[in-house]
């Protein structure tokens, strides 16, 4: 069987790949198009660590096809520094230190990222049941939710 | 592996019919991707509904609602009107797995999935809703309760798939809610769930009532017996008590790690009574 001829968007980039029925999205990114900040971490749907906004919504590349993707818009952790300046989240993340092996990093940065253009001011609840499909087996959590709520205070400061 | 997206009902029916090896529907594909992964299933070819407009689409139809199989749990929750309507429904939808498994999962893949334990299939059928089938020979409705016959097991024809749910017209000061037992707050299948869909009059007794149970039998079940005990009541401590029993008296659940038997037996009255209350509450304030 031949393989796909898939055209879409990845942060904000016409893209253009083949791929075999059975890949998904996060194969694609990885093994394709060389974008190796979405992880693999559990491939069924349960970790966040392959979380990417497709036309606009949160999900999990691992459970995305990497044909259904054609005509559609990708954004990954690697569009989300403009340049050499990074995302207030990730300047967050670092100054506070808010991660320690880094795998889950780049989903629940996207995710995060996801939630502050929904909700600007969010309560830690609402931060943690957004952030529940992100596991990370390292820092227990604390710092990654309160430097999302930093974060948010500064973006809401302009 | 074979893969197609056709942009028609007739398209997709086309290609499952015409299938040689196992063809799967995808939607969402938050079962279907992870059962490929595990390879507990590896189809000949999949067909995906998304491109198809009909399974997209939310919109209002002889009074009621209908709602396309492919549309997604993040998208019910979003709609400004149904949530006030049918509550119940879209919070057992939004139940289903993070915020991540909510952006593609969907309630035609939630009931096609087969799985008894389903948290949006106890409240569509608690809501009445009519499952809208399209196969080779044309499109048939059958009432949600019907489409699954066991794990695993559905009602559909070779060829034919789930187009979209129609949620019938609401009469004044009616409500539903839906409320499952899970051992964490979240990201978890149901033990236990109960739906309850009911209409008051403006005296606050109860004149129509359904009540459905998850995962404590083979399928999802519509437990009449239930709606029956509450219906002419005001819902007071003895017709609660009534529904209870009922609810318990209809569970045939297997006994595993997750609970026992004699558990969800417990679990199944006590859920039906609350999401009876909460339906209560909210239908009054309707």
């Amino acid at each position: 069987m031949a393989k796909h001829h898939i055209e879409a968007k990845v942060n904000g980039d016409p893209v253009e790949f083949l791929c075999e029925t059975e890949e998904t999205l996060l194969d694609v990114l990885r093994d394709t198009l060389n974008l190796t900040g979405s992880k693999e971490g559990c491939a069924s749907g349960d970790c966040g660590a392959c979380s990417v906004m497709l036309d606009g919504r949160l999900v999990c590349s691992c459970l995305v096809l990497g044909c259904e993707v054609a005509g559609h818009s990708v954004e990954t952790i690697e569009g989300m520094a403009k340049g050499e300046s990074l995302h207030p989240l990730q300047q967050q993340f670092l100054k506070s230190a808010a991660l320690q092996c880094g795998i889950c990093t780049p989903g629940v940065l996207v995710a995060s990222k996801a939630l502050l253009e929904r909700s600007p001011d969010p309560t830690e609840t609402e931060v943690r049941y957004w952030l529940a499909g992100n596991l990370c087996r390292c820092t227990g959590y604390d710092k990654i939710v309160s430097a999302v709520m930093d974060a948010a205070a500064t973006m809401r400061k302009g | 592996m074979r893969y197609e997206a056709p942009e028609s009902l007739e398209g997709a029916v086309a290609l499952l019919a015409g299938a040689r090896g196992d063809a799967r529907v995808l939607a969402g594909g938050t079962d279907l991707l992870v059962q490929m992964r595990a390879d507990v299933l590896e189809p000949e070819l999949i067909v995906d509904i998304k491109r198809i407009p009909e399974t997209r689409a939310v919109k209002e139809e002889k009074g009621g609602w209908r709602i396309g199989a492919a549309v997604t749990g993040a998208e019910l929750k979003e709609h400004p009107r149904l949530k006030q309507v049918w509550p119940g429904v879209i919070e057992a939808a939004n139940l289903i797995g993070s915020t991540q498994v909510q952006g593609r999962a969907t309630m035609g893949g939630n009931l096609c999935n087969g799985s008894p334990a389903a948290d949006s299939v106890p409240a569509l059928v608690a809501a009445g809703a009519v499952a809208s089938l399209v196969g080779p020979r044309g499109r048939r409705d059958l009432p949600v309760e019907d489409v699954m016959l066991g794990p695993r097991k559905l009602a559909l024809e070779k060829g034919e798939i789930v187009a979209s749910f129609l949620l019938p017209p609401r009469a004044a000061r009616s409500s539903d809610a839906y409320l499952r037992f899970i051992p964490r707050t979240e990201m978890d299948i149901a033990v236990v769930g109960a739906g309850v869909s009911l209409t008051v009059d403006g005296a606050g007794i109860v004149t129509a009532a359904r009540v459905s149970l998850g995962a404590v039998a083979a399928r999802v079940l519509l437990v009449p017996e239930a709606a029956q005990a509450i219906v002419g009541s005001r819902l007071d401590e003895p017709a609660q008590q009534r529904l209870e029993a009922a609810a318990r008296a209809a569970c045939r659940p297997i006994d595993d790690k997750r609970g026992t038997t004699e558990f969800r037996i417990q679990v199944a009255g006590v859920l039906a009574r609350r999401a009876a209350l909460i339906a209560l509450d909210r239908a009054r304030s309707n």
